[in-house]
């Protein structure tokens, strides 16, 4: 009976979240005095998870899931949970992890805990502590089913290396047509830039940026950090930039180590979107904005002064730096 | 073609976060409870249907008699009859199992269910509901077109969005993209006035197999005074976030 973790991977490489729920899945299994396999779907350096503590890696090779399909997914995690015998299994935060999670969740009729941000609190009986109402409080969270899933929060518990040796196993699931009865028909994804739910680093502008023409030089800090673009609930709602960048209750979590908030006052639904960034930066010209409360650092100056001569001093840094 | 939405009653967006009874419990003292969100954007999509392609639309909700207010709202805005589950939620494996017996009791086609409540943010409803009912599901979904059986979902993926076909029966987990936040509506006095009029069918609770229970809450750190940084001083900035905080 091993903890099983579900490792996602791109083109074959595995995101950065693998090695977390990886890292994650290696401390349960010890807590609970077992091993962790890893199920891997067309993963080609599979071995690399022996890194993060995982014994044993089930590595799927099937063209049929080069594109993710969330009910094909689940039923080849849900597969090798049965192989392993495995109670407990884990997962990250991922937009296609939270897609096949909760179908998972019905198939072995488990018990589900997303956003889960530390280690469990215990194991017997299983606790873990889990953000609710939008990251404006936590909730200790007993689950008492045979099979119990834990949904990782992105960036919650971090990468730790525990050097050991995986065994790479191929595994053939048993998929038929019913796994495909949604077919992905096109993707449009922005290649080569940090996404959101990725990134280290985010910057943010907000109303205060006056027009989507001035979101070059965000995009310029963003580029000079290597960071993600993100922007507040108004700046989408006048379509300034793409939903997918909004940031709050009703858009997108972010949990990146710096989050740069440019122009953006801190309404209270941004600011719970927000609070699980583990830095966060304020530039805005109204020192009364609500966001210098809840922000490590803070310049009160004005965005079209201020954020020139920070990429300046960032680009002299990361010269000095390099 | 017959529409199926979910409402979940959750406390407005500004709400402030308490617990009470050893914080054990979520206190709603002086909370405002509103239909969540991204089942708004949902509901509201429905009334599309309704309006350019002759759709039945139903609302239903796990709750007590005090969440009432939420649905008659979503039939004052246009939905045709509301069903409650007159039970607490306890975890979202139950809410789904509720909703379940609601599907298969009314055959519908297409059920719309927020991605996820912004109270207890489980996003698990759509997924379990279409997985305990055989359907098709497509989660954080910000565009449907139906066309016949056929149906082409737009949803959103970390870094941009993809495309899926599929056919009914279908549950989507929808949000924001669904339509326009201009596009949400505002009951008009003739549809609070209609909705009195309209059925509220009240339930009893199904078993459940649910298997989670929240035994205590606790609230974030109080956070740290800001440290202001002049803005003829970016090199101060960059100082405290290479030595102090690490971060660059």
């Amino acid at each position: 009976m091993s903890v099983l973790v579900y490792t996602e991977s791109e083109n074959g490489k595995f995101k950065k979240n693998a090695h977390e729920v990886a890292s994650y899945a290696y401390e349960v299994a010890k807590q609970l005095g077992t091993t962790a396999t890893a199920i891997a779907i067309n993963a080609s350096k599979a071995e690399e998870l022996g890194d993060f503590g995982i014994s044993k890696v089930l590595n799927v090779s099937n063209d049929q899931l080069k594109t993710f399909n969330a009910k094909a997914f689940a039923q080849v995690i849900g597969q090798a949970a049965e192989k392993e015998t495995a109670k407990v299994i884990i997962l990250s935060s991922s937009a296609d992890t939270k897609f096949l999670a909760p179908i998972l969740t019905a198939q072995l009729k488990a018990g589900y805990v997303p956003n889960v941000v530390s280690a469990p609190e215990s194991t017997s009986p299983f606790k873990v502590k889990r953000t609710v109402f939008s990251n404006k409080g936590f909730a200790i969270t007993e689950i008492s089913s045979e099979i119990k899933i834990v949904g990782v929060s992105n960036n919650a518990f971090g990468s730790a290396e525990n050097k050991t040796t995986a065994a790479v196993e191929s595994f053939e699931p048993n998929l038929g047509d019913d796994s495909f009865t949604s077919k992905s028909i096109e993707i449009d994804k922005v290649v080569g830039k940090a996404t959101i739910a990725d990134a280290d680093i985010v910057v943010s502008g907000g109303r205060g940026l006056k027009g989507p023409e001035n979101w070059g030089m965000i995009e310029e800090l963003a580029e000079v950090l290597g960071a993600a673009t993100a922007c507040s609930k108004p700046v989408s709602d006048l379509g300034w930039r793409p939903h997918g960048e909004h940031v709050g209750q009703t858009g997108k979590p972010v949990a990146s180590n710096l989050y740069i908030a440019i122009g953006i006052s801190g309404a209270i639904q941004h600011l719970a979107g927000v609070s699980s960034s583990k830095v966060k930066v304020v530039i805005n010209t109204d020192p009364e904005a609500p966001f210098f409360k809840a922000a490590d650092y803070g310049i009160v100056g004005d965005a079209f002064e201020v954020v020139p001569k920070l990429i300046e001093k960032l680009k002299e840094f990361k010269a000095q730096n390099a | 073609m017959k529409i199926l939405v979910c409402l979940s009653n959750v406390p407005d967006t500004t709400s402030k976060i308490n617990f009470t009874d050893g914080d054990t419990k979520f206190d709603t003292n002086g909370v405002q409870f509103v239909i969540n969100p991204n089942d708004e954007f949902g509901l509201t999509r429905a009334m599309w249907f309704k309006e350019k392609q002759g759709a039945t639309v139903h609302v239903a909700t796990v709750g007590e008699a005090s969440t009432e207010p939420t649905i008659r709202k979503a039939l004052a805005i246009g939905a045709d009859e509301a069903i409650r589950v007159n039970a607490v939620p306890v975890d979202g494996f139950f809410v789904a199992e509720q909703l379940a017996e609601i599907v298969k009791n009314g055959e519908y086609d297409l059920v719309i269910a927020g991605r996820e409540s912004i109270d207890y943010n489980g996003g698990m409803v759509p997924g379990i509901l279409a997985t305990l009912l055989g359907m098709n599901f497509v989660n954080t979904c910000i565009s449907l077109e139906i066309d016949g059986n056929n149906t082409t979902a737009t949803r959103e993926i970390d870094g941009g969005k993809e495309k899926i076909a599929t056919t009914l029966p279908l549950i989507i987990g929808g949000q924001k993209g669904l339509v326009a936040e201009s596009d949400l509506r505002i009951p008009n006095m003739r549809g609070i006035m209609m909705a009195r009029q309209k059925k509220l069918n009240v339930v009893e609770p199904t078993s459940s197999n649910s298997a989670t229970a929240d035994v205590k809450f606790e609230k974030p750190e109080p956070k740290g005074k800001v440290t202001l940084v002049d803005a003829d001083n970016i090199d101060e900035l960059i100082n405290l976030l290479h030595n102090e905080a690490k971060v660059i």
